[in-house]
C-alpha cells in the first residue's frame, strides 16, 4: 500500500508543481497531461491514417479512376493504415493515453510512481511518430511491405520504400518499444505499490485490470518485436541473412543464404497476438466500467471477470501460430494452436456473457458512453465468433488471406476497441475538463460511427466467403467476381467515407464543449471509483487534498438494496446496516 | 426505445442480409467438401449465439430502459448461471474444434496414391514442374537458377531429366487423380490459391511446402496469389486446367522436359539468314522495324522474349483476336519457322544484326513518363533493358509506335485475351495504370529518352539478359 510523504504536504506540492509553461504542458510530469499528450497525438496519428483508408477505399471501389494512386502508393497506405491503428493509435491511446489517465486516479495516487520516466515516455512516444511519418519524405518513400513486414518481401526490390522506409519503421518501431517500456513499467509498478489504503486487488475497477494485464503482455511481447526489427535492419544493410535464404529476386541472384522466413513470422505472431489483447483487454475494461456505471448496476461476476483477463492475457501467449496455418509451418501446430485458440474462446464469451447479463434487471441510461458500450458489445460478439471461423484451422484455409480476414480483425480489434475508446472519452471529458461534451453531436456522431463501420464489415465478410483475396491494389478481371461483388465495394467505399468525414463532428464536439460546453460537476454520472471524488475537478496536480482518499469497497456499489442513492462512492465507509446484512464486498 | 429497435433491426438484419445476399463460396471443384461442411458448423453454432446475445441484448436494452423509480437489482454473482453459460459454451466450442481437428488431420496427411506436383511462385508468375516417367522429381536449387535454366535444376541429378518444365502457361491437373502440391518460391512469399479447390498454401523461398487435393470437375480454373508479394501482387494470375485422362496424357506429351531445354539446339545465325528472309519483307533487311507495315523493331530484343513471342503465335495465344489485324498478319509468318532448330537460327540471325536505337516518333511530357515508369521499372528494370528474371521485355530504344499501341491492345485485353496467357494477362493489369492517351505517351516519350542515354546509345550489339549475368561461380552458396 501507498506510503504517505513524509515531507509535509503543502511543500512536497510546490516542489512538485510545475513553475512554468514549458513544464507545464510540455515537459510535465503530471500523469492526467501527459495522458492527454498521448491523447491528441495518438489521435492525431490515427487522423492520418483515416485518410490513408478512405485512399483505399477509393481504389478499392473505384479502381482505375483516381492518378495518385498506384500500386506503389496503395500498398505504402495500406501498411501505414495498419501499423499506424494498431500501434500508435490504439496501443498508445489505450496505454499511454487511458492507462496514464486512469490508474493514478482510480488507485488513489498522486501519480505514477515514476512520473520522469512517465515524461520521458511520451516524448520518445512522440519522436517514434516523427520518424514514422518521416518515411513519407524520403526517397521511395514508407514501405509497402504490409504490416506484417514480413521478409524476404519488405526488404526486396519490387516493394515500395525498400531503401529507407522499411528502416525508418523498424527503427520506429524499436523506438515506440522503448517508449512502451517506460510507460509500461509505470503502469505495473503504480497499480501493485501505489495503491491507495483499502484498494485491495480484488477491489480495483476492471479497467484497471484490463490495462494492468495488457501492460504485462505489452512488457512480455514487445521484445519479440523489437529483436525482429533489429534483425531484420541488419539483414537489410550489412547482409545478414536471420531471415533472408537463398533467393533469386527479379532476375538477381542475392547474396542471402540459410535464412528463414518463418522465423520472423512466429516472432512477429509471438509479439502480433498477444498485441490483439494489448489493445483489447483495456478496452474489455473500459467497457465493463462505463457498462456498470450508466446501467446503474453492479458488473455481472466481477471475480470471474477479472480472472476472465487474466486467463485471457495467459492464453494469449500460446495462441499466436492461428495467424500462420497456411504459412507453410509443420502441419502438426495446427492441432495445438486451434485448440488453444477455440480454448479461449470460452473466458472471451464469459465477458460478453457478463457485460450482457449486466443489462440485465439493470435501470439502463441510454447515455452517449452507454451506448457505445452497447454497440461495442455487439461489434465484438461479431468479429469474436468470426474469429472462431478463423481460429479453427480448418475453416481458416479456405478463408485465409480473404477479405473475410479483413472483416474480422477489423471488427475485433478496429471498430470495437475505437467504439470503447468513443465511449471512454465521452465518459471521462467531464472529469478531465470539468465540461459535458455536447450530447446532440455525440448522438450523430455515435449512430453514423456505429451503423455505418457495420455497413462496411459485416456485407465484407461475404467477400471472403466469395474468396476473393485480400491486399489486393485492383481485382480487374477475376473469375470468381461479378458485377454484385464490384456494387457491394463501391456500397462499402461509399459507407467508408461517410464515416471517415462525420469524425470530424466528433473532432468538433471535443473542442467546442471545451469553450462552451455544460458545467460538468465533480461527478457527472454519479459514479463510484475514486476519479470521481477527486477533491477538485478537473484534478490537480497531486490529485488529491492533503490525505489520499480510503477505500471502503468495491467500485460496483450501484442500487445497493436500502440506500438513497443508486450509487455509493467507493470512499463511503460502510455502514451498519451493510455490516449486519453480512455483504463483504 | 428507438434504440432498441435500430439495434432489432441489425441484429435481424444480419440474419436477413445472410439469407439475401447473393454472395457465397464458389462451387467446389475438389474433394474438400469436409472443408465446406467444417465452414458450415461453425457457421451455426456461431450465428446461433450470435443471434441469442443479439436479441437478448436488445430484449434488456428495451425491458430495462431508465424508468422513474426503477431500482437495478443487485447480484454481484450467480454462480450457478456462470457455470451454466461455460458449460454450455465450452460444448459449443468443442462441436466446432472436434470436426475442424479431423477435417484438418485429412488435409496433412497425404494420401498414397498422389502425383506429385511442384509449383514454383516468383514475382509475378507461376510456374510448375511435373516428375517424368521415373515418376520422381530431380533436386534443383536456387544457386542452379539461370536464364537457360529458370527452374533451377541441378544438371548432375538424373531423376530430374525427364521432369517435365511448364515455364508461364498453363497447369492441366488429371480429374479425380489426388495430387500432391509441393510449393517452392525463388523470391518472396507467394500463396497459391484457387478458390474453387479450397486448398491453400504458402510458398515460401528457401524450403519446400505442401498441400493436397484432388480435383473433381474438369474445367479451368483461375490461380490467385493469397500473399502479399509486393506491387504486382494482384497480377500474379495463373490457370489451372482439369483433364480427362486422353486430354492430360497430350498436355504431358506436349510439355518439354529439362532435358529438352538442356539439348535446345544453339542457333546458327548463317542458317537463320535464310529464314530470316520471309520475316525482312516487314521488319526491314537490318531487322530495323517498319512503321508504315506496322512491323516493330527486332535488332537488340532477347532471344528468350522472340522465341517466347513466335511460340505464343503458333499457338494461338497471339493473332488471334478479330481486333489484333496486325498480329493476325504475324501469325502464319511464324508458322514458317516450322521447328526448334528454324526459330533458334533465326533469333541468332537476329542478335547478329547491329542494334541501332529506334527513331522516336511519339513525343510527351518525359518529367511526368518517368514518374509513370516506375511502376514499370520494376519488371523491365530502371534503364528499360528488360529482364527474363520477371519475364519482362527490353523497351528502350524499341520502336515506341509499337510500344504505345500495344499498351492499348493490353489494355482493351486484345492483347492477352486468353486466359492461359498469363504474362500477357499481367500487362493487362499493369497497362490499366496508364489513364489516358497522355499517359502513354508521356511514358513512352520516357522510355526514348532512356534508348537515347545510358548503354543503349552506344551499344550496337547485342543485350544482356538479366541472368545471364548470373554464372554458378559467382553464385552465392557455390561449392
Amino acid at each position: 500500500m501507498a506510503v504517505e510523504a513524509q515531507i509535509p504536504y503543502q511543500e512536497a506540492m510546490e516542489l512538485h508543481d510545475p513553475h512554468s509553461w514549458i513544464t507545464k504542458y510540455w515537459f510535465s510530469q503530471d500523469h492526467k497531461v501527459i495522458a492527454i499528450q498521448y491523447g491528441i497525438t495518438a489521435i492525431g496519428v490515427g487522423l492520418v491514417a483515416l485518410v490513408l483508408s478512405g485512399m483505399m477505399r477509393l481504389q478499392l471501389g473505384f479502381p482505375d479512376q483516381f492518378d495518385f494512386i498506384d500500386p506503389e502508393a496503395y500498398y505504402q497506405f495500406i501498411t501505414m493504415h495498419g501499423m499506424i491503428m494498431v500501434i500508435y493509435l490504439l496501443t498508445a491511446l489505450l496505454l499511454g493515453g487511458f492507462g496514464n489517465l486512469l490508474v493514478p486516479l482510480m488507485c488513489g495516487a498522486r501519480d505514477m510512481v515514476f512520473p520522469y520516466v512517465n515524461m520521458i515516455s511520451y516524448h520518445v512516444y512522440f519522436l517514434s511518430v516523427i520518424i514514422l511519418l518521416a518515411s513519407y519524405f524520403v526517397p521511395g518513400g514508407p514501405t509497402g511491405a504490409g504490416w506484417t513486414l514480413y521478409p524476404p518481401q519488405a526488404i526486396l526490390t519490387g516493394t515500395p520504400g525498400v531503401d529507407w522506409g522499411i528502416l525508418l519503421m523498424l527503427g520506429s518501431l524499436a523506438v515506440f518499444i522503448v517508449a512502451f517500456t517506460m510507460g509500461g513499467l509505470n503502469y505495473v509498478t503504480t497499480i501493485l505499490q501505489a495503491r491507495t489504503r483499502g484498494m485491495t486487488l480484488m477491489r480495483m475497477p476492471l479497467s484497471v485490470w484490463g490495462i494492468f494485464m495488457a501492460t504485462v503482455l505489452g512488457l512480455l511481447a514487445f521484445p519479440a518485436l523489437f529483436v525482429s526489427a533489429i534483425m531484420m535492419i541488419l539483414d537489410k544493410t550489412i547482409g545478414t541473412s536471420f531471415f533472408m535464404p537463398a533467393v533469386v529476386s527479379i532476375g538477381d541472384s542475392l547474396d542471402y543464404s540459410g535464412g528463414s522466413p518463418l522465423l520472423f513470422q512466429h516472432l512477429f505472431w509471438f509479439f502480433g497476438h498477444p498485441e490483439v489483447y494489448i489493445v483489447a483487454l483495456p478496452a474489455f475494461g473500459i467497457v465493463s466500467d462505463l457498462i456498470s456505471t450508466h446501467a446503474r448496476k453492479n458488473i455481472f461476476g466481477y471475480r470471474m471477470m477479472v480472472w476472465a483477463i487474466v486467463a485471457i492475457g495467459v492464453l494469449s501467449f500460446v495462441v499466436w501460430a492461428h495467424h500462420m496455418y497456411v504459412s507453410g509451418m509443420h502441419p502438426w501446430f495446427g492441432f495445438f494452436f486451434a485448440t488453444t485458440t477455440l480454448i479461449i474462446a470460452v473466458p472471451t464469451a464469459i465477458k460478453v456473457y457478463n457485460w450482457t447479463l449486466t443489462l440485465w434487471r439493470a435501470n439502463i441510461h441510454l447515455t452517449v458512453p452507454m451506448l457505445f458500450a452497447i454497440a461495442f458489445v455487439i461489434t465484438f460478439v461479431m468479429g469474436g465468433i468470426t474469429g472462431l471461423f478463423l481460429g479453427n484451422v480448418i475453416v481458416d484455409v479456405p478463408l485465409s488471406d480473404t477479405y473475410f480476414v479483413v472483416a474480422h480483425f477489423h471488427m475485433v480489434m478496429g471498430v470495437s476497441p475505437i467504439l470503447v475508446i468513443f465511449g471512454a472519452i465521452y465518459h471521462w471529458y467531464p472529469k478531465m475538463t470539468g465540461k459535458m461534451l455536447n450530447d446532440t453531436l455525440g448522438h450523430i456522431h455515435f449512430w453514423v460511427t456505429f451503423l455505418g463501420t457495420y455497413i462496411i464489415y459485416y456485407p465484407m465478410h461475404y467477400l471472403g466467403f466469395v474468396g476473393v483475396p485480400r491486399r489486393y491494389f485492383a481485382n480487374g478481371e477475376m473469375a470468381i467476381i461479378d458485377e454484385s461483388v464490384i456494387m457491394l465495394n463501391q456500397t462499402i467505399t461509399i459507407a467508408a467515407l461517410i464515416v471517415g468525414v462525420f469524425q470530424i463532428v466528433f473532432i468538433w464536439n471535443l473542442i467546442y464543449s471545451y469553450f462552451k460546453g455544460r458545467d460538468a460537476g465533480p461527478n457527472p454520472w454519479k459514479a463510484t471509483s475514486l476519479e470521481w471524488q477527486t477533491p477538485e475537478t478537473p484534478p490537480r496536480h497531486g490529485n488529491w487534498a492533503e490525505k489520499l482518499p480510503t477505500v471502503y469497497r468495491w467500485a460496483y456499489d450501484y442500487s445497493v438494496p436500502g440506500m438513497k442513492d443508486d450509487f455509493i462512492p467507493q470512499t463511503e465507509p460502510r455502514t451498519a446496516e451493510e455490516t449486519a446484512a453480512g455483504r463483504t464486498e | 426505445m428507438t434504440t432498441a429497435i435500430i439495434l432489432l433491426i441489425v441484429v435481424l438484419g444480419s440474419v436477413v442480409f445472410n439469407y439475401l445476399s447473393p454472395w457465397w463460396f464458389t462451387e467446389i471443384a475438389s474433394n474438400w467438401g469436409n472443408i465446406d461442411f467444417a465452414v458450415f458448423v461453425t457457421f451455426w453454432i456461431c450465428g446461433i449465439a450470435f443471434i441469442l446475445v443479439g436479441l437478448f441484448m436488445v430484449w434488456a436494452i428495451w425491458k430495462y430502459r431508465r424508468r422513474e423509480g426503477q431500482q437495478a437489482a443487485y447480484e454481484p454473482e450467480n454462480k450457478r448461471l456462470e457455470w451454466i453459460l461455460t458449460i454450455v459454451t465450452t460444448i459449443g466450442v468443442v462441436g466446432m474444434l472436434a470436426p475442424g481437428l479431423i477435417v484438418w488431420e485429412e488435409y496433412v496427411h497425404v494420401p498414397d496414391d498422389a502425383r506429385e506436383v511442384e509449383i514454383i511462385g516468383q514475382q509475378w508468375s507461376w510456374s510448375y514442374r511435373l516428375p517424368g516417367e521415373d515418376g520422381r522429381l530431380g533436386l534443383v536449387d536456387v544457386r542452379f537458377m539461370s536464364v537457360d535454366n529458370p527452374f533451377g535444376m541441378d544438371p548432375d541429378d538424373p531423376y530430374g531429366a525427364d521432369d517435365v518444365l511448364v515455364e508461364r502457361g498453363a497447369l492441366h491437373l488429371l480429374k479425380d487423380q489426388p495430387v500432391k502440391v509441393l510449393l517452392r518460391s525463388k523470391d518472396v512469399l507467394h500463396d497459391f490459391y484457387v478458390p474453387e479447390f479450397r486448398a491453400k498454401m504458402d510458398a515460401v523461398p528457401g524450403m519446400v511446402t505442401y498441400m493436397w487435393f484432388t480435383p473433381t470437375k474438369t474445367g479451368i480454373y483461375e490461380v490467385l496469389c493469397a500473399e502479399l508479394c509486393g506491387i504486382g501482387h494482384h497480377t500474379m494470375r495463373g490457370t489451372v486446367i482439369v483433364d480427362e485422362a486422353e486430354e492430360y496424357e497430350a498436355w504431358v506429351a506436349s510439355r518439354p522436359t529439362w532435358s529438352d531445354y538442356a539439348a535446345r539446339p544453339a542457333g546458327d545465325a548463317v542458317a537463320g539468314q535464310a529464314g530470316y528472309v520471309v520475316c525482312a519483307a516487314c521488319h526491314g533487311q537490318q531487322g530495323e522495324g517498319m512503321f508504315a507495315l506496322h512491323a516493330p523493331k527486332l535488332t537488340g530484343q532477347s532471344a528468350w522474349y522472340m522465341r517466347a513471342q513466335i511460340d505464343a503465335y503458333k499457338r494461338g495465344l497471339r493473332g488471334t483476336h478479330p481486333e489484333d489485324e496486325y498480329g493476325q498478319q504475324m501469325a502464319p509468318m511464324a508458322a514458317t519457322l516450322f521447328d526448334a532448330a528454324a526459330v533458334e537460327n533465326v533469333i541468332a540471325y537476329i542478335q547478329s544484326l547491329p542494334d541501332e536505337p529506334a527513331v522516336a516518333t511519339i513525343e510527351g511530357d518525359v518529367e511526368r513518363g518517368a514518374d509513370l515508369y516506375r511502376g514499370c521499372a520494376v519488371c523491365h528494370r530502371a534503364d528499360g533493358s528488360g529482364s527474363s528474371g520477371t519475364f519482362a521485355p527490353r523497351l528502350a530504344g524499341m520502336s515506341d509506335w509499337y510500344l504505345a499501341r500495344q499498351i492499348v491492345l493490353f489494355q482493351q485485353h486484345i492483347r492477352g485475351h486468353d486466359r492461359t496467357d498469363t504474362l500477357a494477362r499481367q500487362m493487362t493489369f499493369m497497362s490499366k495504370q496508364l489513364h489516358g492517351q497522355d499517359a502513354i505517351n508521356d511514358v513512352v516519350a520516357y522510355i526514348n529518352e532512356l534508348g537515347r542515354q545510358g548503354r543503349f546509345a552506344s551499344n550496337a550489339h547485342g543485350t544482356r539478359d538479366g541472368l545471364a549475368a548470373v554464372t554458378h561461380a559467382d553464385a552465392p552458396g557455390a561449392e
